[in-house]
């Protein structure tokens, strides 16, 4: 009998003095929230995609409560979203510029030269594991087309047409998730309104980008001489413009003998 | 008293490993084996609790339930204290340390009822280690658990490629390869070196 009553009192006490001890670690320990980190949350898109650069929505929220993070870096969001973000923290929007993902190929189905025929799972990781990184094509820096990215996009907006990944801007919220999908780092960021960007991203020499595309930048060098504002460099036989600079001229796309800049094909 | 601790830690970790040796703690296993990244979050946040649980419930068995005669509710009072200890750790951690709170994020309560804790304080009184073998059994049994979750994970990564009959697909797979990777860690049994 005494046994019973000693594991009643053992356990019941034992349970007791976790409860008051948890009591009271949960008043030592609470985290105020902020009431407004709440409001922040509610107002951005939740998609939680890291755009941002934050971990998640949570994160982005409990950096713009710290002030690190600025209002209008939630991109699924938009001006929509800075502008209520900036409401409850008091400040003002400021303009959110709009980015769009960039696929740097042009290399379309028919136009590229294949090595093998290749039959494997239809993934473009699984693909660039093999013969030497690039699945069939022989360019070993082009888009093969098997569409991680597209499985990627939460907005369908990305889609492979003519063998290549193609970005329909419209939709594209500039999450950049297709950016990370892809093997062969070929999708950038760009700003919405950018027409003139180099839509290849081999560093091959000239001649041995003839001799496997059609598009492929030789690295010629004539935008660069074109431009007015210096806003194009090559290097590694592969011309990029930065679009920070760029004034939308179309004088690069006009002497581009490989048609790839504001796609003239 | 070293040999004792190293044979101890090569048992939890390859010979009798939780996972593939006595079947603790799958449910996590085939749960958290998407992706690496979870598996890790998950290794570690099981090797902190067990490595806690296992001092916490040696001090409690060995200065409660032992001098009281009361060793038939050891199961009820370490479920008592792992809970409570996780609920106070998650604590603390969101409090003190926002960095390793947010590493372990949603691992660290998910946990608490995951029976490979249980498992690894009840071997400890099974196998009457003192305070210092019942924590390296429980951090060792920990890395054990990270080892096999880890290896899985890869595997499992690996997997969504491979060509496998359709039947097979999604769970049956794992469960399979899962069982393979038993067989493989039975070859550890024999291992002897003290």
């Amino acid at each position: 009998m005494s046994t019973v009553v000693w594991a009643l009192v053992v356990l019941g006490s034992l349970g007791l003095v976790f409860g008051v001890l948890l009591a009271v670690a949960g008043k030592i320990f609470a985290v105020e929230k902020d009431p407004k980190e709440a409001a922040v949350r509610a107002a951005v898109a939740g998609a939680n995609c890291g755009a941002c650069g934050y971990p998640g929505c949570d994160g982005y929220a409990a950096a713009v409560i710290r002030g690190e993070a600025p209002v209008n870096s939630c991109v699924p969001g938009g001006q929509a979203a800075a502008e209520k973000i900036a409401s409850i923290m008091g400040v003002e929007a400021g303009g959110s510029e709009r980015y769009v993902a960039f696929v740097r190929c042009s290399g379309t189905a028919g136009h590229t030269k294949e090595k093998f025929s290749y039959e494997g799972p239809s993934s473009c990781l699984a693909a660039s594991r093999l013969g030497g990184g690039s699945g069939a094509n022989v360019c070993t820096a082009g888009c093969m087309g098997f569409g991680d990215c597209v499985a990627a996009c939460q907005f369908d907006a990305m889609h492979i047409v003519d063998g290549i990944a193609k970005v329909n801007r419209k939709k594209c919220v500039g999450c950049m998730k297709c950016a990370e999908a892809c093997p062969k780092k070929l999708i950038t960021k760009v700003p919405y309104g950018a027409t003139d960007i180099v839509a290849c991203n081999s560093t091959e020499k000239g001649a041995a980008v003839r001799k496997f595309c059609d598009f492929g930048c030789i690295g010629c060098g004539l935008c660069k001489k074109e431009c007015p504002v210096d806003a194009i460099t090559v290097e590694n036989n592969l011309a990029v413009i930065d679009q920070s600079k760029c004034i939308h001229c179309g004088h690069c796309s006009d002497i581009c003998p490989r048609h790839i800049i504001r796609d003239k094909r | 008293m070293l040999t004792s601790l190293i044979s101890i830690s090569l048992g939890a970790i390859l010979i009798n490993n939780f996972i593939f040796s006595q079947f603790l703690g799958c449910c996590p296993f085939l749960g958290c084996s998407n992706k690496m990244s979870t598996a890790t979050g998950m290794s570690v946040a099981v090797i902190f609790v067990m490595t806690l649980a296992s001092a916490m419930c040696w001090i409690v068995n060995q200065y409660l339930l032992v001098p009281l005669k009361l060793d038939f509710m050891q199961t009820v009072a370490y479920i008592l204290v792992i809970a409570v200890l996780v609920q106070f750790v998650e604590m603390f951690l969101k409090k003190s340390i926002p960095s390793l709170y947010s590493a372990m994020g949603i691992y660290l309560p998910l946990i608490t009822t995951n029976c490979a804790v249980l498992g690894v304080v009840l071997l400890n009184t099974e196998k009457s280690y003192n305070f210092l073998e019942s924590t390296v059994y429980g951090c060792t049994g920990g890395i054990g658990f990270a080892l096999a979750i880890i290896l899985f994970a890869s595997v499992r990564e690996r997997l969504e490629f491979a060509d496998y009959p359709k039947a097979f697909a999604g769970f049956s797979i794992c469960l399979v390869s899962a069982s393979l990777f038993a067989l493989a860690f039975m070859g550890f049994s024999g291992l002897k070196i003290f």
